[in-house]
């Protein structure tokens, strides 16, 4: 933690207080005058946006598990009681399963705003770091949460996701089976990812402040990635940040809202409102659409074993991505090479998101099924593998090479000049 | 609107890989009173439908999580008190056991969940052919009528026109078709499973007679019954788009004193 | 002087390193039942066998029972699919190794050796891909066998498109593994009992 406060406690109270618990100083020493570089642009709201979503899951959550019954027989038809007989039950479960929507739509934004301006690079690699531990508890807490409304889409989504466990080689099936507590997926195993899903939320908090005393020790990035030279540079986060944070959060809001109001359901599968039936595999099972490149990257993968150590990699990768990026530059605003290869990667992250929604023989982004004759077609399959590749190929070659060899332009001495040379630029 | 939209979204009708079968339909188009951002039910039609439900589909498919009493709820068919309560008379309800440890018979009330066709999926299932009546209350949240992630985002799933359709689509089957008729099922190109289906066409004209003097043809009754079960599926729907007015009305009106606040604190400093 | 003081460290070192492998064994055991609570309990455990009777399925017809909370697959299957299943030679297969649970381990995956007791028409066996465990279409895939254009046999998953021929052998796709046969035997001529 950085920075001397001048708070001193006015109060006798307040006086009081301090000697025993300075809370009051940390408070207004990280919370409001914590000198953040005046420069930060909206991309910079998602953190902000983030902590809000988080509050909001755990507040509709433990609401919800008020009327949830994590049983086989009655899960579904609870969820069910809380649409049709709860009290505005309708409105906090669709706030719920949006809301975890809206928590991924505000993370992917967040890496890719991290990525964009080097965020990662020296000396906040631990702070990207935890945030990689953060995404991964966010994906296994919404993994759970999906199942516990007990639908078709819930069931087999379960079963194909532990499933992937079984690939591990000699004890693979000893731990799908210590996971479900049985040989399929059945009560025991809806009970433990209840019990899980309301834990691993806290976990999550718990990372989150990791993340913002990580955040805390170095002090922000921003734009120009150059770092903050002088006091100049930066403005106290209270009243700034604070204000255009909870702008950019109510603004945020209204999106969220719109989805809740008014097509609670698009981002869900309707298939999910049948109930699970463990002896019928629904037509296609596709999982959530924020895991859908993840997915793709496991369809592309024609061995089992290899398409779990890929999907798993291409998370793991994003740990190692401080020491991959070689440059002395952390934003690509003075690194062009490198910001055209970031839309390509961007690009193909959406690429993946679709190759991973469709039937792998179908031709892409279609429902015919391409012919079973041993010949070349464009198929989701085909798709996925091309994107695979360049998914991997952009962190392992593309990065450490573009890095060393791109001619940088010219950056700014200090976060000053270049704000004083955008003030002026709009004068003119 | 709904034309253009109905263009584009051909266009782009693939861009998800969920998609129809091979030799299904996608649902036909109509539309209903409860679409859109302000749409709501029709009473009248929620009633007739309720009509042609109890009178038709009651007969093989169950509705497990509706009571008589929501017939009576705000947002619903709207039926008194006292109407529901005679509805749920006409039922006969399993309770007990009573003080001799027996189960008996008694006429319903509108606390009841409507009771089921069958006693279980099997027993169901032994009576109909193998095939299973789906439970229905949920069925229009269930079964899209169309694919395509842009087509469902401006059109909705489509679950209602998928009952409208399933129940107004059944075809004779031509001489080639007849010869791959499965022994009793009927071709129906709508039925997401088709475009054989388990179920024989169950509306014929005046099946039902309306209390309200509309003529009961089969396009009339599917209409009335699928916004029926649009309403058992979703009940909450009104309240759900009038709080959702409200709600955004709210927060538009506060994001824009936000964005008021936020730039006079930001004034004079360049950034 | 020396040694004594040199004893007295090693001899403080060892009541440190000691006490230390005594707490952390402790607390593995102790971890324990918290790791072994998952496991499949009693109840999981206790489920019955199952008992069928064939004599019902016609020729060409296939049930699904449940055991284990799992699909099994019973499919009295038809000549041409026992045909199929046996022209094919077992180097043209991607998982040689037969997956019966009623034959040795090292088997080789020959259509025989994927019934059990010589009744090469009853073949049965779990319904769920070895892939990651979606339970596959009848009559489906590109290796089922063709009789008047209508498959027989053969079986098609659905989630990640692997295919299965007419005696549950997986043939193409993802998955790595036969479809596996479970322990069963004849209690009479039809009437098996499985587990």
């Amino acid at each position: 933690m950085s920075g001397h406060s001048n708070y001193q406690p006015t109060t006798r109270f307040g006086k009081w207080l301090h000697e025993r618990l300075p809370i009051m100083e940390l408070i207004q020493a990280q919370g409001m005058d914590f000198p953040t570089p005046r420069n930060l642009n909206y991309w910079w709201t998602f953190g902000g946006i983030l902590a809000t979503m988080l509050v909001v899951q755990i507040l509709t959550g433990v609401v919800l598990a008020m009327h949830y019954t994590p049983h086989v027989d009655l899960a579904f038809n609870s969820v069910e009681h809380i649409m049709r007989d709860v009290n505005y039950g309708w409105l906090i479960r669709y706030m719920h399963a949006n809301g975890a929507s809206m928590f991924f739509i505000a993370v992917y934004i967040h890496i890719f705003r991290g990525m964009y301006y080097g965020s990662y690079k020296a000396p906040r690699e631990v702070l990207w770091m935890i945030g990689v531990v953060i995404y991964l508890i966010m994906m296994a807490t919404a993994f759970m949460g999906y199942v516990l409304p007990w639908g078709q889409m819930s069931f087999w989504g379960a079963k194909v996701i532990t499933n992937l466990f079984s690939a591990i080689p000699f004890v693979g099936d000893a731990i799908t089976t210590w996971l479900w507590g049985g040989f399929s997926i059945d009560n025991p195993t809806l009970n433990r990812f209840f019990s899980l899903h309301y834990l691993l939320p806290f976990v999550l908090a718990a990372a989150v402040g990791l993340h913002i005393w990580a955040l805390h020790v170095p002090g922000n990035n921003n734009p120009t990635g150059i770092s903050v030279k002088s006091s100049q540079d930066t403005l106290p986060f209270h009243p700034y940040y604070t204000m255009k944070d909870l702008f950019a959060i109510v603004a945020f809001l209204v999106f969220y809202m719109a989805w809740v109001f008014y097509s609670p359901n698009y981002l869900g599968h309707a298939i999910n409102y049948d109930p699970a039936n463990p002896l019928v595999t629904p037509a296609h099972i596709v999982p959530e659409w924020y895991y859908l490149p993840f997915y793709a990257i496991l369809r592309a993968i024609p061995d089992k074993l290899g398409g779990v150590i890929a999907m798993f990699a291409s998370i793991l990768i994003l740990f190692f991505l401080p020491w991959l990026d070689r440059s002395p530059l952390r934003s690509f605003k003075y690194r062009p090479l490198s910001r055209v290869f970031f839309w390509i990667f961007v690009v193909v992250c959406v690429i993946l998101g679709f190759a991973g929604s469709g039937l792998p023989d179908n031709y892409f982004l279609s429902h015919h099924a391409a012919p079973a004759d041993g010949g070349f077609h464009f198929t989701y399959k085909i798709v996925g593998q091309l994107a695979t590749f360049w998914y991997f190929f952009h962190f392992l070659v593309i990065i450490p090479l573009v890095s060393k060899i791109e001619r940088t332009e010219k950056a700014p001495a200090s976060i000053t000049e270049a704000v004083l040379a955008k003030a002026h630029d709009h004068a003119a | 609107m709904r034309k253009i939209f109905i263009i584009a979204s051909v266009a782009f009708a693939a861009l998800t890989g969920v998609a129809q079968a091979e030799g299904v339909l996608p649902a036909k188009g109509i539309s209903y009173s409860f679409e859109g951002p302000l749409g709501t039910f029709d009473r009248g039609q929620l009633q007739r439908g309720y009509k042609v439900y109890k009178e038709v589909c009651a007969n093989c498919h169950s509705m497990k999580l509706m009571s008589f009493r929501n017939l009576s709820d705000k947002g619903g068919p709207e039926f008194t008190a006292e109407q529901v309560k005679a509805l749920a008379a006409t039922f006969t309800v399993k309770d007990g056991p009573n003080e001799d440890g027996e189960m008996f018979d008694r006429p319903g009330l509108p606390s009841d969940r409507f009771p089921s066709p069958f006693a279980n999926d099997q027993a169901a299932k032994a009576a109909n052919g193998g095939a299973l009546p789906p439970d229905l209350s949920l069925i229009t949240k269930a079964r899209p009528g169309w694919y395509g992630t842009i087509n469902q985002f401006f059109n909705g799933i489509g679950g209602p026109q998928y009952v409208y359709s399933v129940l107004t689509g059944y075809e004779e089957p031509d001489e080639e078709m007849a010869k791959l008729q499965p022994p009793g099922k009927s071709l129906n190109h709508y039925f997401a499973a088709g475009p054989w289906i388990g179920m024989p066409a169950p509306l014929s004209d005046d099946v039902v007679t309306y209390d309200d003097g509309t003529k009961a043809t089969v396009d009339q009754m599917a209409r009335d019954v699928s916004a029926f079960l649009a309403w058992t599926a979703e009940p909450k729907m009104e309240a759900r788009k009038h709080l959702g007015f409200m709600t955004l009305l709210y927060l538009a009106v506060f994001t824009l004193m936000l964005y008021l606040v936020k730039k006079k604190i930001w004034a004079g400093v360049p950034h | 002087m020396s040694t004594i003081e040199h004893t007295d460290v090693t001899r403080r070192d060892f009541i440190y390193i000691a006490t230390g492998v005594v707490g952390a064994a402790g607390t593995a055991l102790a971890l324990w039942p918290f790791i072994n609570q998952m496991n499949p309990d009693a109840s999981v455990l206790a489920l019955a066998s199952v008992e069928l009777d064939l004599a019902p399925i016609a020729e060409g017809q296939g049930i699904t029972i449940k055991w284990r909370g799992n699909p099994v697959f019973v499919r009295h299957r038809t000549q041409a699919e026992i045909d199929a299943a046996k022209a094919v030679k077992t180097e043209e297969l991607v998982d040689p190794l037969a997956r019966n649970a009623n034959v040795k381990e090292s088997d080789p995956a020959t259509d025989e050796n994927r019934v059990v007791g010589g009744k090469e028409q009853y073949l049965i066996m779990m319904g769920v891909c070895t892939h990651l465990g979606c339970v596959p279409i009848g009559n489906d895939g590109d290796y089922a066998a063709l009789v008047d254009n209508v498959k027989q046999g053969g079986w098609f998953c659905p989630c990640h498109g692997s295919h299965y021929d007419t005696a549950g052998r997986i043939r193409k796709g993802p998955a790595p593994q036969n479809l596996p046969v479970p322990v069963y035997s004849y209690l009479t001529d039809t009437k098996i009992k499985i587990g």
